[in-house]
């Protein structure tokens, strides 16, 4: 016996029905015209994540307004002549993939020019402090370019206030080992759209490190691709939603190229009424990427009543021959018998509380490695976890 | 010198069907040096009364009184309680991943204490005592009991108890899911800390094999959430042969 009767209708979701997915996320368009990019609804599959709704007006089509941003660079050796739209490398690693980036790169007439020498190390971290003001938007383009077989730590700090789009594009010559760090630390109203994009060379190594803590909406995508076979793309992730912050993080991995490696780890924890993460994390292993190797992990600790964590892994596979590919994605509540397992010893609750969620990030925080940035982001994730105690 | 003291003590858990009571008046007390047996069959009230003396949040105490040498157990936080000299080793020790075995044993010792142990003498004694207990060098910065086997767990709670030196210590099903070898180890452990540290046990057990490691002056049977007999030694052999089947005949 069937159960369709002749009217049934099967259930449609909405979602997918206000656009077409592409067949593969090699397909998603990629322009540096905003036209191209009609204002999103909230629908599309790469905004029904995002609160629309909050950033009409960034997602208008603004010019920068003045005195948005202050921005600084600790080493003026590696300022290099900032480059327009179609000049040096810019363009040939990023090209917009929403709105947001085509706006961020559509008004950067100049963009700030970063440039590693080849063959160099450099020996510390390489700051740039973008601070923002209230009530002003930004649209920003960086490019960080570094040398064949350098090797350099950036790390863009972005505090203060206001409204931005931005785009760091990242140029990473063959052979060379960069790390590039994007502290995420405004105040809670700031709204902050951005696209990273590494095109890593041949035999090169490409970290990069987000940590989100501040802001009101923040939405980072990270992209990879290789420029030659061999290269090596780690991209690790630290975030801390508390109430009414949205902080969205998406990866792309495209493997185009053969024997290379990706890894993908992002942490997050979630504390208060309407808090909200979002990860989604794809990965593209094209037919012509033999022998690579990938693996991407999202988890999420889920530490009150209310917040809501969405992680949605992706991994697409266009050759047999590859090396290993995995992912794994979850969300957890705080768990109540740790914390009684850790006071039936003694320890108070606050600082039971504390180990825990220190103890949740270890794995990230130790593939940081970066002292600079480690013990601040423990500092920050305490004072988190203080400020979460009070209400 | 210290005395636990529990005094009529009922306790009861909230259900699917409302409010259950496990414990239905517990007398007992524990005197520094003494060790206490407490063996009853599956479903006693056993653990209840270990979880409830070390205060986990999901048992309500609804009457009676639990002191530790006069001072009110019940009106104390968890970690009060800890701090107040009591120690629970738990039947099923939870995982806390990414908080490594040092820095817990460190941190519990330094809420214990009151001060940060001096470093010198910490490192020295956690080593001796992982040593005796079997455990390698390489268990200190592994996630607290993160993929540990069942005996790693119950060694891990004996490595506590031994550097936390509480006044009381109450052993949960300490022997349940050890081989010989290991209930040897686990029980030389809990001997050392009676000699060296003169604490009062509570040891809650469902068989009779880890009287034979540590000797009990009292037994206590437990059935149906309060003490039934009690006895020295011998009440231990006594059960050992005839089990608890008289215990459980329905009285009318």
């Amino acid at each position: 016996m069937s159960l369709l009767t002749p009217d049934a209708k099967t259930h449609v979701d909405p979602a997918a029905q206000a656009s077409v997915p592409e067949k593969s996320r090699a397909e998603r368009k990629t322009s540096f015209d905003v036209a191209d990019f009609p204002l999103p609804h909230g629908r599309e599959e790469d905004w029904r994540f995002t609160p629309v709704d909050r950033l009409t007006g960034l997602l208008a089509d603004e010019p920068t307004a003045d005195g948005a941003v202050t921005v600084e660079v600790s080493d003026q050796s590696v300022v290099a002549e900032p480059l327009a739209a179609d000049e040096g490398v810019r363009g040939t690693a990023l090209v917009p993939g929403d709105r947001a980036s085509a706006l961020a790169h559509a008004n950067s007439a100049k963009a700030l020019h970063l440039k590693l020498d080849a063959e160099t190390e450099y020996d510390e971290p390489l700051r740039v402090t973008v601070h923002g003001n209230a009530g002003k938007r930004s649209n920003g383009h960086v490019v960080i370019e570094a040398g064949v077989h350098s090797k350099g730590l950036v790390i863009l700090e972005h505090t203060g206030s206001g409204e931005h789009t931005a785009n760091v594009e990242v140029v990473v010559g063959d052979g060379a080992h960069l790390t590039v760090v994007s502290l995420q630390q405004w105040d809670d109203d700031a709204l902050h759209l951005a696209q990273h994009e590494a095109l890593v060379g041949r035999d090169a190594t490409y970290r990069h490190i987000a940590v989100t803590l501040g802001g009101k909406v923040v939405r980072i995508n990270s992209n990879v691709k290789y420029d030659g076979p061999g290269g090596d793309a780690t991209l690790l992730g630290v975030y801390f939603a508390d109430a009414g912050q949205h902080l969205e993080h998406r990866t792309f991995i495209d493997h185009n190229a053969a024997r290379t490696k990706s890894l993908v780890t992002y942490k997050g924890a979630l504390q208060g009424e309407s808090a909200h993460s979002v990860w989604v994390g794809d990965v593209l292993i094209r037919a012509e990427a033999e022998g690579i190797e990938t693996y991407e992990l999202n988890r999420n600790l889920v530490l009150t009543d209310g917040a809501r964590a969405d992680s949605v892994p992706n991994l697409e596979i266009e050759t047999g021959e590859i090396a290993g590919a995995g992912h794994a994605s979850s969300t957890g509540r705080f768990d109540d018998e740790q914390l009684f397992y850790l006071q039936a010893r003694g320890i108070p609750e606050g600082e039971a509380r504390r180990l825990v969620v220190r103890g949740f990030f270890a794995d990230v925080i130790s593939k940081i490695g970066v002292p600079a940035v480690v013990e601040p982001l423990m500092e920050a994730i305490d004072a988190e976890l203080a400020a979460g105690a009070q209400v | 010198m210290s005395t636990l003291e529990i005094r009529d003590l009922h306790v009861s858990v909230d259900t699917d069907k409302g409010s259950k009571e496990i414990l239905k008046g517990v007398n007992l007390t524990v005197k520094s040096g003494e060790t206490h047996a407490i063996m009853g069959p599956n479903g006693s009230g056993k653990s209840t009364l270990a979880y409830s003396i070390a205060g986990h949040p999901k048992y309500n105490v609804t009457s009676g009184t639990v002191t530790l040498d006069g001072e009110d157990v019940l009106a104390m936080k968890v970690d009060e309680r800890a701090r107040a000299g009591l120690f629970l080793a738990m039947q099923y020790p939870v995982e806390v991943p990414g908080v490594t075995v040092s820095n817990f044993l460190r941190t519990a010792k330094t809420a214990v204490d009151g001060e940060a142990p001096k470093l010198r003498h910490w490192v020295k004694d956690i080593k001796q005592s992982m040593a005796a207990l079997r455990m390698d060098d390489g268990f200190a910065e592994r996630g607290v009991n993160e993929g540990f086997s069942g005996g790693e767990k119950k060694r891990h709670e004996i490595l506590q108890l031994e550097l936390l030196k509480p006044k009381m210590a109450i052993l949960d099903e300490t022997d349940s899911g050890l081989d010989v070898d290991a209930l040897r180890v686990v029980s030389e452990g809990v001997n050392r800390v009676k000699d060296s540290t003169d604490a009062g046990v509570l040891l809650i057990t469902h068989y009779t094999r880890i009287l034979r490691y540590i000797k009990p002056d009292h037994v206590h049977v437990f059935v149906n959430g309060r003490v039934a007999e009690e006895g020295g030694p011998e009440l231990a052999d006594r059960l050992e042969a005839e089990g608890y089947d008289r215990f459980l005949t329905p009285t009318a």
